[in-house]
């Protein structure tokens, strides 16, 4: 679906934002973007989506580079940035003005969006509140039904039943055909929503993996002081000190992607080592 | 629903629909919500729910009828209790284990406090049927 192969980008070309950065996306899979602020995060989507243009290397969506934005690439593929712009229409009228540029938009499945969302239909949208208006967009992207969704923190402004329903009505959206990212850094919004994990950092995409693999290969526990032997990354907090372990034992816990953050996003490269260095198994012994 | 740290979600997942069966709102034989219901009702990743499906067809505690759907096996009330009883003498009973020897509990005690949690069952059980006439 989305093919990123040796990918430069830099905002001035003094300060490299992206270099020989590569990266991959099927369809089937929600991805998860984390990265710290300044990381890159939204630049990255913006290649993807083509507001942004590789300096070098190439970046392609279904096999037509974004920076092209061919039509046939356009239809099938929606973004929806963090900051929004909301014209003066109801939802109805920007419908008739937007719609007709996705062909699979189902306008059945907008006003149930809209409904499980709590949206009301008939207020121009710059009446709404912040949150009120990045649902309507949630709602028109999801109902879009685009091969390539590209949410760029969708849970910004959404107050905490609307982070459930939003995170109800994303599961229910995935098909085998879809292809969905979603850049936070609220990571808690999409534990267990994810099923890949992507981290930018130092320039480059330092982590893409499977949670389900992760958690075959790593564990993520609290450890006492003297208990952090083996441990490639170990944290203090409140419950004493949190480490990350290689999964030795074939047990088969959950990964706490916060603490994975940290562990792959600070200047400790062990977790990143460990995974590049050790093949995955397949299936745990359950 | 809340997910447990210490074990993999889908295999939470899978405790939680074995718990509808033996409760008895998924009877035999009965199809059982799509895995993008089921994704969506707990807010979880479909892919993550399928997992869950396949790993209770290979417990024979589900079965899948191509294009329709999954169903709730005729003898899944045996499955899921054969494979529960499996997960808590690997897991569960380790931990019990290590507690009653950090503490000295026998098992006399044990045993006699067990007597009375059976007896205390016992005397339940017709209770509650004489509530429903």
């Amino acid at each position: 679906m989305v093919r990123i192969r040796n990918l430069h980008f830099g905002y001035s070309r003094r300060v490299p934002l992206f270099e020989n950065l590569s990266l991959t996306l099927e369809r089937g899979h929600i991805y998860g973007l984390l990265g710290k602020n300044g990381a890159g995060k939204s630049t990255l989507l913006k290649n993807i989506v083509g507001l942004a243009f590789p300096q070098a290397g190439t970046c392609e969506v279904n096999g037509h580079p974004a920076a092209a934005r061919l039509p046939v690439v356009l239809e099938d593929l929606f973004f929806l940035p963090e900051e929004l712009h909301a014209p003066a229409l109801t939802a109805d009228q920007f419908v008739a003005h937007t719609a007709g540029f996705y062909p699979k938009f189902s306008e059945v499945q907008f006003h149930r969006y809209l409904a499980e969302l709590e949206v009301p239909r008939q207020t121009k949208l710059p009446k709404l509140s912040f949150g009120q208006q990045k649902k309507f967009m949630i709602a028109f992207a999801l109902a879009a039904n685009t091969g390539l969704l590209v949410l760029d923190e969708p849970t910004n402004g959404l107050d905490i039943p609307s982070k459930v329903q939003f995170r109800k009505t994303l599961a229910g959206a995935l098909s085998e055909d879809r292809c969905m990212i979603i850049s936070t850094h609220q990571v808690r919004d999409l534990d267990s929503l994810i099923d890949t994990v992507l981290v930018v950092h130092n320039r480059e995409i330092v982590l893409n993996a499977d949670l389900d693999q992760l958690a075959e290969r790593l564990t993520f526990g609290t450890a006492g002081p003297a208990d952090t032997a083996g441990a490639l990354y170990a944290e203090p907090s409140v419950r004493g000190r949190q480490v990350v372990r290689p999964n030795l034992g074939g047990s088969y816990g959950k990964v706490d992607l916060e603490l994975l953050f940290n562990a792959v996003a600070g200047d400790n490269p062990a977790v990143v080592n460990y995974l590049n260095a050790t093949p995955a198994r397949h299936e745990p012994a359950v | 629903m809340e997910f447990k740290d210490n074990e993999a979600i889908y295999l939470q997942i899978a405790g939680y629909v074995s718990e509808q069966i033996l409760r008895q709102p998924w009877g035999p034989d009965e199809k059982i919500p799509s895995v993008r219901d089921l994704a969506s009702e707990l807010q979880v990743n479909p892919n993550t729910v399928m997992r869950t499906y396949e790993f209770l067809q290979n417990q024979g505690v589900v079965y899948n009828k191509r294009g329709i759907g999954f169903f709730v096996s005729p003898d899944a009330e045996a499955r899921v209790k054969q494979f529960r009883r499996e997960r808590f003498l690997q897991q569960e009973l380790p931990g019990f284990f290590n507690t009653i020897s950090l503490l000295g509990v026998g098992f006399d005690e044990l045993q006699q406090r067990y007597q009375q949690f059976q007896a205390g069952q016992a005397a339940l059980i017709p209770a509650t049927t004489d509530e429903k006439q």
